[in-house]
C-alpha cells in the first residue's frame, strides 16, 4: 500500500529536481525560480523548509548532496552556465529556534560555456570530487584537495563527449576490482552519432579518463541515467531513461594479461526494456540495495520495477496522478486536484478494499456482506507479477508529471530576469 | 517490499493563475508502523533466530521433526495473539471509528495468514499420513469456522450417539488403517442400506442425518450456510466419504469440492487458490500466490524459511529453494530497516542470509540516521561485531564532522580517534590549541587527560596530550618533571614551531620560582630554542603587525631576562658544594 504526503513546495516556478540526502532526513528542491530550498524532516515525519535562497541567475536544473562525511554540502547547476557548491553553517541560536539554517556559497565553477545540465558528486571513496556536464558536451571533474576547505576546487579532468550532455552517473562501486567509472547521457537529437550513452573509465597509468563503451542501441535522447548500487557483483547495472526504460548489464571482459593499458572492454546486455510509460521517460532512480527501480514519464506516472529471484524484471507498482492530461492542464483546476488529491486519500483508502468477505469474519460479529478490507489487492509484491492491473489504479498517490519539452536548453527561459 | 521513500515532483505549466507546485513523499508498507503488529515482528524475530540456531543441536530426525512442528505452532500462536489483541482494541472504544476499519482489516489478514499457515503445517510439516490426515484437517477446519457451525455439528452428533460409537474410533489408536477401512466400509454400507430401505422415511430429520452420514453430496451442499466455506465442505465430505484419504489424493477432492460448493455463484478468490495449491502440495505456488496477495513479506519469508529448514523446498523440486528463502528474507528485512527501531531486528535476518545478507546489511546500516550519540553507538556496535571496518570508519567520521560543525571539540575528537582518522584528529587538536591560546583554558579536559595510546594517532594529538600533561604536572607542583616535559616538547620537535612562543611563555613561571627548577643545561637549551625562534624575523609591514611585534619584543625581552637570571642561579647552585 502506498501512502503519500504532499508538501506545498512554495517555489514560484517549475521544480526541476528533488534530491534526498544520504540518510533520507533532508531534501533539496531546485526550480526555474532560480532558488534552492532545503527541507528537513521532523521526528513526527513532517517536512519543514529550513532554507530557501537564490542560487543562480537562471533556472536551476539539478541539485545534489555530498556524502555526510564531508559535512552538509550541496551542489547545484544552472542554465546560467555555472555550478555552485554550498555549505550549511551552524547559525545563531535564534535561527535554530525559528528552524532556519544558513547556506553559504563556497565556490562557483564557471568553466562551462553553456548551460550546465547535471552535477553529481563522485563516490566518497574517491575523495571530495564534483562532476558537471554541459549542453556543449563537456564533462568536467573537479576535486577539492582539502576537504576542510570547500572554496578550493581544481579542475582535474575535462572530457569532450562530442554530444550535448543531459545527465551523468557515477558507478558507486568502491571495489578495487573496478576503476572509477562514469556514464554520460546525451539528449542530442542528432541521429548521426549512434549511441547516446557513453561510459568513461579512469586509467591508473595515463591518469586520465578514457571512453570505454558507447551503448549503440540507445539512439534516442537520454534524459537520465543511474548506476545501480553494486552488491559485490562483478558486473554493473545501468538504468537509462529515454523513450522507454532500459536496464543494461555491463560485464567487464577479462583483460589480456600483457596489456593493462586501455580501458576495460565490456560485454553489454540488455536486462530489461519497458515501454509502459508509452512516452518519454524522464527520470530513473534506484533504491539503496538496487532491488527496486523507479521511473517517471510523460504519462504522469511513476512506475516501480523489480527483479524476482529468477532475475526477471517486472513492474511492481504504478503511482498515478488524478488523471488530468499531462500538458496544458490549463482549463483544469490542477492545483485543486493536486490539493484535493491529498485530502481525498483518506477516503480512498476506505473504498479500496474488495471481495473475499466471507473468509474474514471476526468471530465476534456476524458476517459482513462483501466485507471491504480484504487487502487481497495485488499490491507491490513480486514473484512474477505483471502490472497491467486496473487494481493498481486504486492505489493511491500520485503525482508526477513532468512537462514534456524536448532538450532542456530549449526551454523558455526567463533570461536576465 | 522495502518501504523506501520516494520523493518526486509535480510539475505543470502554470497557466495564468499562480499554482504552487507540490512535492509528494510516498511511502510503502505502512504496516511496520502499526504498534500491535510490532509485537508480531518482535516475537517472530525471536522464533526465527531460535530456529536458525537449532540446526546443529538436534540429533535425531524425529526430534528435529518435533522441534520444527513446535516452531510452527509457536509462529501460529504469535499470529493468534496479535489477532486477538487487534480484535480487542477494535472492539473497545479506544480508537476512532475510521481507524477501526484498519484494525478489522488487519485481523482479516491475520486470520487468512493463520488459516494458510495451519494448513501448511498439517500438510507439509506434520506431513500427516492417511488416517491421521483427516483428523488434522478436522482440527484445522474446526479451528477456523464460526461458532454457529460447531453448534450445528453438536446437534447432529447428539442425535444418534450409538451409531457413531464405532465410527469415532479412528485409526492410530488400536487398529491399523486397513482394519479401520474395512469396518468403515461395512458401516457405510449399512447406512446406505437404511436409506434405500426407507427406514427413516417417517423421520425426515433422521433421514437427513443419514444422508449426511453416507456423504450424499447434494444433501451436504444443501447445508451450505452451515458449512460456510468450500474447504469445510471438503473436509466434511472426506469425513463421511473417504476418511482414510491419502495426502496424494487430496487435490482431487479439493478441486471438486471447490467447484461444487462455489457452483459458479462466485469466482474463486486469491485465498481459494492458495488453499488449493496447498492441497496440491505445490509449495512454490502457495508461496507465489501469498506473495502477491499479501502486502507484507512477513508471512512468506517466515514460512519459506521454516519449510526450508524441513528441507521441503528441495524435495519439492525447488532447486532454487534456498535462493527463494534468502530472497524473501532479504525483502522482509529490508522493509524493516526503514523503521526507526525495528531495523535492529532486521540485522539478525541479514546475518542468516549467507549470500547477500552481509552486503545488504552494509548498504542499509550506513543509511540509518544518526540522530543521537546513543543510536550511533548502537549502529557502531553492530558494525564492529561484524568487522565492517569501512562502515565503522564512515559513521565515526560523520559523527566527528557533525560534532565539529557544532563546535563540540571533545566529541569530535573522540569520534575521530574511533574512526582512526589522523588528519581529522590533527585538525581538531589544532582547534583545541587555538582555543587554549585564545582563552587560556582547555575544554574537554577529561577526554584529553585520558587519551592513552590513542594519543599516537597524530603528531598534533600527541602534542596536545603531552601539553596537557605538562599542565597537570605543574598543577601538582611537580615542577622538575613539568620543566623536563616542557623542554622535551620543543627539543624532540613534538611541538609545532608556531606553538613554541606559548611554551616558552609557559616556562616563565617556572623560571621565576624561588628555587631553581631548570638546570643550567636545560636553560641553555631553552635559550637555544628562543634564538631559533627569533632569528629570521621579518621587519613589520603594517601598523597592526608593528604593534604585535612590539608585544612580541617585550615578551622576548622578558624571557631573555628570566633565562639569564635562571642561568646565573643555576650555575651557582650547581657549582656550590654541599656543606
Amino acid at each position: 500500500m502506498f501512502v503519500a504526503r504532499s508538501i506545498a513546495a512554495d517555489h514560484k516556478d517549475l521544480i526541476h529536481d528533488v534530491s534526498y540526502d544520504f540518510h533520507g532526513r533532508r531534501m533539496a528542491t531546485c526550480s526555474s525560480d532560480q532558488s534552492v530550498k532545503v527541507w528537513d524532516k521532523s521526528e513526527s515525519g513532517e517536512w519543514h523548509c529550513t532554507a530557501s535562497w537564490k542560487t543562480h541567475s537562471g533556472s536551476v536544473w539539478r541539485v545534489t548532496w555530498a556524502h555526510p562525511e564531508f559535512g552538509q554540502v550541496l551542489a547545484s547547476c544552472s542554465f546560467d552556465r555555472t555550478a555552485a557548491v554550498w555549505e550549511e553553517i551552524v547559525g545563531e541560536s535564534n535561527d535554530k529556534q525559528r528552524g532556519q539554517s544558513h547556506w553559504i556559497k563556497r565556490t562557483t565553477l564557471v568553466d562551462s560555456r553553456t548551460s550546465v545540465t547535471d552535477v553529481k558528486f563522485a563516490p566518497k571513496h574517491m575523495g571530495l570530487m564534483l562532476t558537471t556536464c554541459s549542453a556543449d558536451g563537456v564533462v568536467r571533474i573537479y576535486e577539492a584537495p582539502d576537504v576542510m576547505n570547500l572554496s578550493q576546487w581544481s579542475l582535474q579532468h575535462e572530457i569532450s563527449s562530442k554530444l550535448s550532455c543531459s545527465c551523468i552517473s557515477w558507478n558507486p562501486s568502491s571495489s578495487r576490482a573496478h576503476p572509477p567509472m562514469i556514464a554520460v547521457g546525451s539528449d542530442d537529437s542528432c541521429v548521426t552519432y549512434g549511441g547516446k550513452v557513453q561510459i568513461y573509465e579512469y586509467n591508473e597509468n595515463t591518469r586520465k579518463y578514457a571512453k570505454a563503451e558507447t551503448l549503440m542501441t540507445v539512439t534516442d535522447p537520454v534524459h537520465d541515467l543511474a548506476f545501480a548500487p553494486n552488491l559485490g557483483r562483478s558486473f554493473h547495472v545501468l538504468a537509462v531513461a529515454t523513450k522507454d526504460v532500459r536496464i543494461f548489464k555491463l560485464m567487464p571482459m577479462r583483460k589480456e594479461t600483457a596489456t593493462s593499458s586501455g580501458p576495460t572492454k565490456f560485454e553489454v546486455q540488455i536486462m530489461a526494456q519497458f515501454d509502459h510509460h508509452n512516452s518519454q521517460v524522464w527520470r530513473v532512480s534506484w533504491n539503496i540495495t538496487s532491488t527496486l527501480l523507479a521511473s517517471s514519464g510523460d504519462d504522469g506516472c511513476v512506475r516501480l520495477w523489480k527483479a524476482n529471484y529468477m532475475d526477471n524484471w517486472k513492474c511492481t507498482g504504478i503511482l498515478k496522478g488524478d488523471g488530468s492530461p499531462v500538458i496544458g492542464s490549463s482549463g483544469q483546476p490542477v492545483a485543486l486536484s493536486a490539493a484535493g488529491g491529498s485530502s481525498a486519500l483518506a477516503s480512498q483508502n476506505a473504498l479500496n478494499g474488495v471481495m473475499a468477505g466471507r473468509y474474514f469474519f471476526p468471530p465476534l460479529d456476524p458476517p459482513w456482506a462483501g466485507s471491504r478490507y480484504a487487502h487481497l489487492l495485488p499490491p507491490p509484491s513480486l514473484i512474477e507479477q505483471t502490472c497491467e492491473s486496473e487494481s493498481s489504479r486504486s492505489q493511491q498517490t500520485l503525482l508526477r508529471r513532468r512537462f514534456s519539452g524536448p532538450a532542456l536548453h530549449s526551454l523558455p527561459e526567463k533570461e536576465g530576469v | 517490499g522495502p518501504g523506501d521513500l520516494l520523493a518526486y515532483e509535480t510539475q505543470y505549466k502554470p497557466t495564468g493563475i499562480c499554482h504552487c507546485p507540490f512535492v509528494h513523499v510516498v511511502r510503502k508498507d505502512e504496516d511496520i508502523y502499526s504498534p500491535i503488529l510490532r509485537k508480531l515482528f518482535n516475537e517472530s524475530h525471536h522464533i526465527f533466530v531460535g530456529l536458525q540456531n537449532m540446526k546443529d543441536d538436534v540429533p535425531s530426525k524425529n526430534k528435529k521433526h518435533q522441534y520444527v512442528t513446535h516452531v510452527s505452532k509457536n509462529y501460529r500462536s504469535v499470529i493468534r495473539a496479535c489477532m486477538e489483541e487487534l480484535q480487542r482494541v477494535a472492539a473497545s472504544d479506544i480508537i476512532p471509528r475510521w481507524f477501526e476499519c484498519m484494525f478489522i482489516r488487519q485481523v482479516s489478514i491475520l486470520l487468512a495468514v493463520e488459516l494458510i499457515w495451519n494448513l501448511c503445517e498439517v500438510l507439509f510439516i506434520e506431513a500427516a499420513p492417511a488416517g491421521s490426515l483427516l483428523l488434522h484437517l478436522l482440527d484445522w477446519v474446526r479451528l477456523h469456522k464460526a461458532d454457529v457451525d460447531e453448534k450445528a455439528q453438536e446437534v447432529l452428533q447428539s442425535e444418534c450417539p450409538a451409531e457413531h460409537q464405532a465410527y469415532w474410533d479412528v485409526p492410530g489408536g488400536t487398529q491399523t488403517l486397513t482394519e479401520f477401512d474395512v469396518k468403515w466400509r461395512r458401516w457405510h454400507q449399512e447406512c446406505d442400506r437404511c436409506l434405500q430401505d426407507n427406514s427413516f422415511a417417517s423421520h425426515p430429520h433422521l433421514e437427513l442425518i443419514c444422508k449426511i452420514l453416507v456423504g450424499d453430496e447434494d444433501t451436504l451442499l444443501e447445508q451450505r450456510e452451515h458449512l460456510s466455506t468450500w474447504y469445510h465442505f471438503l473436509v466434511t465430505r472426506l469425513l463421511y466419504c473417504h476418511p482414510t484419504v491419502k495426502p496424494t489424493e487430496l487435490h482431487y477432492y479439493a478441486q471438486a469440492s471447490m467447484d461444487m460448493f462455489l457452483d459458479g455463484r462466485s469466482a474463486p478468490e486469491p485465498l481459494d487458490s492458495i488453499l488449493l495449491a496447498a492441497f496440491e502440495f505445490d509449495i512454490h505456488q502457495v508461496i507465489k500466490d501469498c506473495s502477491i496477495a499479501l502486502n507484507n513479506w512477513w508471512f512468506v519469508a517466515h514460512l519459506t524459511d521454516l519449510l526450508d529448514h524441513c528441507k521441503l523446498l528441495q524435495s519439492h523440486n525447488l532447486h532454487f529453494g534456498s535462493n527463494l528463502r534468502e530472497f524473501l528474507l532479504l525483502e522482509y528485512a529490508s522493509g524493516l530497516f526503514t523503521h526507526h527501531s525495528l531495523w535492529q531486528l532486521a540485522v539478525d535476518y541479514f546475518d542468516h542470509c549467507p549470500e547477500f545478507g552481509r552486503v545488504y546489511l552494509e548498504l542499509q546500516i550506513e543509511r540509518v540516521p544518526l540522530d543521537t550519540e546513543r543510536k550511533a553507538l548502537k549502529v557502531l556496535r553492530i558494525c564492529e561485531q561484524r568487522q565492517m571496518a569501512e562502515q565503522v570508519r564512515s559513521i565515526c567520521k560523520i559523527m566527528a564532522k557533525k560534532a565539529l560543525r557544532n563546535n563540540r571539540l571533545g566529541s569530535a575528537l573522540s569520534w575521530s580517534i574511533r574512526a582512526k582518522d589522523a588528519a581529522f584528529a590533527t585538525l581538531i587538536s589544532e582547534r583545541f590549541l587555538q582555543d587554549y591560546c585564545t582563552h587560556g583554558t582547555f575544554s574537554d579536559l577529561d577526554l584529553i587527560d585520558n587519551l592513552g595510546s590513542a594519543m599516537l594517532l597524530s603528531d598534533r594529538l600527541t602534542f596536545l596530550g603531552k601539553y596537557r600533561e605538562f599542565h597537570k604536572l605543574y598543577a601538582e607542583k611537580q615542577f622538575a618533571e613539568a620543566a623536563r616535559l616542557l623542554l622535551s616538547l620543543m627539543t624532540a620537535k613534538i611541538a609545532p614551531r608556531s606553538f613554541w612562543m606559548t611554551l616558552l611563555t609557559d616556562a616563565l613561571p617556572l623560571l621565576e620560582q624561588k628555587q631553581v627548577i631548570f638546570s643550567a643545561d636545560q636553560t641553555y637549551e631553552l635559550m637555544h630554542c628562543l634564538e631559533e625562534l627569533t632569528t629570521g624575523k621579518v621587519a613589520p609591514e603594517t601598523e597592526l603587525s608593528m604593534q604585535e611585534d612590539n608585544i612580541e619584543a617585550t615578551k622576548i625581552e622578558l624571557l631573555r631576562l628570566a633565562l639569564a637570571r635562571n642561568l646565573a642561579l643555576a650555575i651557582v647552585k650547581e657549582g656550590t658544594l654541599e656543606a
